[in-house]
């Protein structure tokens, strides 16, 4: 009975939840509109978001590609598809490795950055300080984080993809002997339009998935200290698991589209 | 010696409930123009709710809030956010934007009130001004992580004082500071009054700060004003709970 009735709270608990990210994230589309916007604080987040997770990102794309290619090569040599390898390399990377990985490391970094900082500033009356000051905290803090993400993860899963293309290529250099022309030729002549569209799209809204969870767990942060911990942690988890889901969605989409 | 002096803020009956705990019980006062009134109070009395229900910070469960006439509970987001320019607000911890620094600090509310301050182009003056009237000029490019904590809570009321508040809420401005700091910022206060001639109302559990402050006093006991008169008139009370405040 007490295991049926826990089960009862955690899915109450979740539908709480997902009603007031719903709620949140409504907020953020009557908010993203009203004037005057914030540029400055926009540029500054793009700013932090883009260039502090760019080298995180980079090398994790350029190991990727490398590891990829090295795990994949002998078994397309034993199956006499070595030829096949750039194109099944930049196809995996650019669908689906690529973005999916860059966002968990986003959400890592930035979502739970985010969930830190607005729950420490929400823990020391930072944020209420704004508000009785007349000013619009949601609008200078959320609405802002939440574009820069949704602008600048898109951006890092584009230079993501084209190092992790290059980790690759170094593989087949030093291992195949394929020359950089060559290489690059196989890979643009293997990748359509139907692969970079959605694949690109979806980043967008992983993007917004990061940035959305990371405000909404910083900017409702209780307990203290204590919480700013647990609001970080729980940031990551819940953008990693909205982050799956979307991607999830966005293949089936995509699947109906092109099938 | 209130009956010719209009009130500005005024609560009645307000109540407050945490789960089974009623903080606030009927607790009714009013503020009158140019007054600065002292609420004493235990830890956990309610005063630091009560002052979050007057700004609306934290939502009342009953009664009224009416500032400078106007009715917190009917007020649209507009209007509650053109009061708040009229009532400063002193939080404990100072709550500066830790990642801005002290000219950013100040100049954020005062380039977002259009319609009170219009399109500001060099703010420097203004920062300045608020700056000097805390004897804080020269800190004016610091961060608040290089300030002490006497010197945020002085920068914090430059913040509220830059948007010339008629109203000014303190919220324990001396608890965590030591004697002499504690003595700077309370004859602050008292300059500030005198200066820009604010009401004011102190939550606080310093018996000095109380004493060089009031003009009236309110003893918030259980959620209820248990006492209300001047300092004197309290502490010549024979009541055991209200000299619990002032025994030495």
């Amino acid at each position: 009975m007490n295991t049926f009735q826990n089960f009862i709270t955690s899915i109450r608990a979740f539908l709480f939840e997902t009603g007031e990210l719903a709620f949140f994230a409504g907020r953020f589309f009557k908010e993203v509109f009203n004037r005057p916007f914030e540029w400055k604080e926009f540029a500054r987040q793009c700013y932090h978001i883009g260039n502090k997770s760019l080298f995180l990102v980079a090398i994790t794309g350029f190991i990727i590609g490398l590891v990829f290619t090295l795990q994949s090569r002998p078994k397309m040599i034993e199956l006499g598809a070595v030829a096949w390898l750039p194109s099944m390399v930049s196809i995996s990377i650019i669908r689906e490795i690529g973005p999916i990985i860059t966002a968990l490391i986003c959400a890592g970094r930035i979502g739970s950055g985010i969930g830190a900082e607005l729950g420490s500033m929400r823990v020391t009356e930072q944020i209420d300080a704004m508000e009785v000051s007349g000013t619009n905290p949601f609008k200078f803090l959320v609405v802002t984080r939440i574009l820069a993400t949704t602008l600048m993860i898109p951006l890092l899963v584009i230079m993501s993809d084209a190092v992790a293309l290059f980790g690759s290529f170094l593989v087949e250099n030093i291992k195949g002997d394929v020359s950089f022309t060559l290489y690059f030729d196989e890979v643009f002549r293997a990748i359509k339009f139907s692969d970079v569209f959605p694949a690109t799209l979806k980043t967008f809204f992983f993007g917004f998935a990061i940035g959305l969870v990371g405000c909404y767990k910083g900017y409702y942060c209780k307990h203290g200290t204590a919480g700013v911990g647990k609001t970080a942690n729980a940031a990551v988890v819940e953008a990693s698991m909205l982050v799956f889901i979307l991607d999830f969605t966005a293949v089936l989409v995509t699947d109906i589209f092109t099938s | 010696m209130n009956s010719d002096r209009k009130p500005v803020i005024v609560i009645k009956n307000l109540s407050k409930t945490f789960g089974d705990h009623k903080v606030l019980n009927q607790f009714t006062m009013e503020l009158y123009e140019g007054e600065t009134l002292v609420i004493m109070g235990k830890s956990g009395s309610g005063k630091s709710v009560m002052i979050k229900c007057l700004i609306g910070l934290e939502t009342h469960d009953g009664g009224q809030i009416t500032i400078m006439g106007k009715n917190l509970d009917t007020m649209d987001a507009a209007t509650l956010n053109e009061i708040r320019t009229e009532v400063g607000f002193l939080f404990q911890g100072s709550a500066l934007y830790d990642s801005m620094s002290v000219r950013e600090n100040l100049e954020f509310p005062l380039r977002r009130h259009f319609k009170k301050f219009g399109e500001i182009g060099d703010a420097t003056p203004l920062v300045m001004e608020a700056l000097d009237s805390v004897g804080l000029g020269h800190t004016i490019d610091l961060m608040p992580e290089e300030l002490s904590g006497g010197m945020k809570r002085r920068i914090a009321m430059a913040r509220t004082l830059i948007l010339k508040p008629k109203i000014i809420l303190y919220d324990e401005p001396t608890t965590g500071l030591d004697p002499i700091t504690s003595k700077e910022i309370v004859l602050l206060m008292k300059s500030i009054q005198q200066t820009y001639k604010t009401s004011s109302i102190v939550i606080t559990h310093d018996v000095d700060c109380a004493r060089f402050i009031a003009d009236r006093m309110i003893l918030l006991i259980d959620g209820i004003n248990y006492a209300e008169g001047t300092y004197e008139e309290l502490d010549r009370s024979q009541d055991p709970k209200i000299q619990a405040f002032f025994k030495k």
